[in-house]
């Protein structure tokens, strides 16, 4: 399940600004803790943001995006009040789902 | 022992509670072979972009580094100018998996994402950019450090 995810959706000149990070380990699989023992592999590989319920932006993710994952972009149509819904699925089967209204 | 009438009648259940549907929205797919290659040319053949050209119309925007402190976290921020953009991705030349993330734009969404990478040391970052079937890309060194160890 891991934490919530953090979303701040912000219109500005017509566009809603979406940022979002979402807690996550995102361990790599190459790392080796304090006994020397590979720390496995663990980290998102599908992202989905929707805005009332329509995707506006999916991402596949390797495990070299950083550790708590930030994410940024801009999308058309959106006001204030309006829902965005982020989720994730990562490659133990884990996911999690948030939402926020726009601001 | 369960008939095939009663299989049926449990797909069929788990059907109507929804329990074999994926949560909408959420593309599934994962294109393993692109994530999994460990050079360039290899990942922009899994993506289907083996004859993507140069262009100045994808750009590495604010606040992508030239010199990046440290490399478990390197902001890339990737905009293109090309109509009909449909996928943004990011590769890192130096790692042992190249492709870092790769983002589908529907219409209505701006062709920009920004986000953040671990890089392992200093290395060509592409920016990749798909649109009406054809592949672009911009290439820019980042100096890295100190090392995204583990990247």
């Amino acid at each position: 399940m891991g934490e919530p995810i953090r979303i701040r959706a912000t219109v500005a000149g017509g566009l809603v600004e979406v940022r979002i990070v979402m807690p996550h380990a995102m361990e790599t699989g190459r790392r080796t803790d304090a006994k020397g023992e590979v720390i496995p592999a663990h980290f998102i590989r599908n992202v989905s943001v929707e805005h009332n319920g329509k995707v506006v932006l999916t991402a596949q993710w390797g495990a070299t995006v950083a550790r708590n994952p930030f994410l940024h972009f801009r999308f058309q149509g959106g006001r204030p009040g309006d829902t965005i819904a982020v989720s994730w699925t990562d490659n133990r089967g884990d996911r999690r789902r948030d939402e926020a209204a726009i601001e | 022992m369960l008939t095939s009438g009663a299989l049926a009648a449990l797909a069929w259940l788990a059907a109507a509670a929804g329990l074999s549907r994926p949560n909408p929205g959420l593309a599934q797919q994962w294109n393993r072979a692109a994530f999994e290659a460990a050079d360039m040319n290899e990942a922009l053949r899994a993506l289907g972009a083996a004859n993507a050209v140069e262009s100045k119309a994808v750009r590495f925007a604010n606040p992508t580094p030239e010199v990046a402190d440290n490399g478990d976290a390197v902001p890339i921020a990737v905009a293109s100018a090309i109509p009909g953009t449909r996928s943004i991705a990011v590769l890192v030349e130096k790692n042992p998996t190249v492709l870092s993330a790769r983002f589908d734009i529907p219409a209505g969404t701006e062709a920009f994402v920004s986000t953040r990478i671990r890089m392992g040391a200093s290395s060509a970052v592409v920016a990749l950019v798909g649109a009406g079937g054809n592949y672009y890309y911009a290439r820019k060194q980042i100096e890295v450090e100190q090392c995204g160890c583990g990247a």
